[in-house]
């Protein structure tokens, strides 16, 4: 298993080297978007607006963080994936319009995401899910945050990271996913179960 | 006169809740109870936990799984150490609470338990999690229309025991109810569970906890399965049948090859608990609790001298 360290702005050409299975930390920006930020930037997209932040080479977080307030500063106490299914709807076509390079999250995603990796060179990392106080750990500070009418957790976050990981690379920018892997071998497995035990 | 109950062999004898009540300002020792609960739930898991997980890194066979398993065991340490909640889903507030038959300020516990929750919700923090299905209004304060969830069962003696289990989305979203047909039984149940592990894959945070509620009516067949995630990993269905059951289960589910979240590997279930309940002739419901590895839960029990005792932790202060 290749051990990597990325860094944002991510190019195409450093995304096009990972692959399946590889673990990744990464350093730099992190910007995160949970539902309700996802759909205000498909909006932003239809209305050809510009969005308050910049994607082009970024990593993009699904995750609503546990934050304080600490006088002026903001405190990022716990911040773990969330499921990244729910934003399977709108991924690709803020990967294609956006620039997007890598999509954080846990769970995996669907068809529609993994063809606008393969197509525009982005990758898809998951990051351990509850692992929320490691995750924030790898946070040096809040840069900023955007969309703050959102909701605490809703609203996006622009993160400074050190070595953001341990990162598994799900999907890669050539059409792979572990997810599709290990779904196809468990749909085996389970067959075998049910004819074995004859239930 | 007033009666003294006994509660245990050794245990001295106590006084009844009702005189309690009098001395005692019960509603502001439950409210800081349920605070201090909440705190201990929400950043540091039971031992029996811990340890199933830690069994399960030591076991798996997976490079993957194994750096999952890693991230979570540091993710624990740091938590407990920094006193910060373990996931930031720190879940929708269930609790199920016991209470003596001859306690008479039943009215106040509710009330308190409410009250702890929104202080819970400042002090420790706790994410917002209670909102409105029709508006998508947050309340912001983790309380709602009923919820948080309270479980009442009442039990004879005369204490009273309350389990704060907050419980994520991720594990949550992946609870599966099933009217098998009667010819199905015992094969349709399990070949119920086995689907719904694999189908549910990496989304409810494996290394999962699976309640199975077998029997009933619907709802009851979800509520067993959510009261069997509340028994102790390593212990067993007083039941040698159901116990062999839960056992045989557990490893065709640590079969199937889901692994830690999902990524594949070995430990796909830390464990398995039935509960059951007999069955209406005509439905055989069967319901699949998915608890994520963030198996959460603090007990506590408050004697009638106001002493309070951890159940869930060990040599823990709550009040
Ligand atoms: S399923 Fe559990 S561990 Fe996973 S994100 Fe939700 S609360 Fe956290």
């Amino acid at each position: 298993m290749k051990k990597i360290e990325l860094h944002t702005p991510i190019s195409e050409k450093n995304i096009r080297k990972l692959n399946v299975g590889d673990r990744v930390f990464l350093s730099g920006t992190i910007i995160t978007a949970r539902d309700s930020a996802h759909r205000r930037m498909m909006k932003y997209i239809a209305e050809k607006r510009s969005i308050p932040f910049p994607l082009e080479g970024m990593a993009l977080y699904h995750c609503g963080p546990l934050v304080k307030a600490h006088g002026d500063e903001w405190l990022v106490l716990a911040a773990g994936p969330t499921t990244s299914m729910r934003m399977e709807p709108f991924e690709a076509e803020i990967i294609e319009n956006l620039g997007v390079r890598l999509i954080i999250g846990k769970g995996g995603m669907g068809g529609k995401t993994r063809e606008a990796m393969k197509r525009y060179g982005a990758a898809y990392a998951a990051f351990t899910g509850g692992a929320a106080v490691l995750a924030a750990k790898r946070i040096k500070r809040v840069i900023d945050v955007k969309w703050l009418d959102l909701g605490l957790p809703e609203a996006v976050w622009i993160f400074e990271a050190d070595r953001f990981g341990p990162l598994i690379i799900g999907i890669d920018s050539y059409g792979r996913s572990l997810y599709e892997e290990v779904r196809a071998k468990t749909l085996r497995r389970l067959n075998r179960i049910v004819e074995d035990r004859d239930l | 006169m007033e009666k003294i109950f006994k509660l245990d062999e050794e245990d001295e004898y106590y006084v009844p809740f009702s005189r309690l009540a009098e001395n005692l300002d019960l509603r502001n020792l439950i409210e800081k109870l349920t605070v201090n609960l909440l705190r201990l739930a929400v950043t540091e898991l039971p031992a029996d936990v811990k340890k199933a997980l830690k069994d399960a890194y030591r076991k798996e066979r997976n490079p993957i799984g194994k750096i999952q398993l890693k991230a979570i065991l540091e993710n624990i340490q740091l938590a407990e150490e920094e006193r910060i909640p373990i996931c930031q889903d720190t879940g929708l507030i269930s609790f199920y609470v016991k209470v003596g038959s001859e306690f008479r300020g039943l009215s106040k516990i509710e009330e308190a338990l409410i009250e702890g929750v929104k202080r819970a919700t400042v002090e420790i923090p706790l994410r917002p999690n209670a909102v409105n299905p029709f508006t998508q209004r947050n309340t912001d304060n983790n309380t709602g229309r009923h919820v948080p969830c309270i479980h009442w069962s009442i039990i004879d003696g005369n204490y009273l025991e309350i389990t704060a289990f907050p419980k994520g989305g991720g594990s949550e979203n992946m609870c599966a109810l099933r009217i098998l047909k009667p010819a199905e039984g015992l094969s349709g149940l399990k070949r119920f569970i086995i689907e719904s592990v694999v189908n549910a894959g990496g989304m409810p945070c494996p290394p999962t906890i699976i309640g199975v509620g077998v029997g009933g009516t619907s709802d009851m067949a979800m509520n067993l399965a959510k009261k069997a995630l509340l028994r102790p990993i390593n212990k067993s269905h007083s039941d040698p049948f159901i116990a062999e059951l839960e056992r045989d289960l557990l490893r065709a589910v640590n079969s199937t090859g889901v692994g830690p979240m999902g990524l594949g590997g070995d430990s796909t279930a830390l464990a398995l608990k039935i509960e059951y309940a007999h069955r209406h002739p005509a439905s055989y419901p069967v319901a699949i609790a998915f608890q994520c590895w963030a198996a959460r839960r603090a007990t506590a029990r408050v004697y009638s001298d106001g002493r309070v005792e951890c159940l869930s932790h060990k040599d823990r202060n709550l009040v």
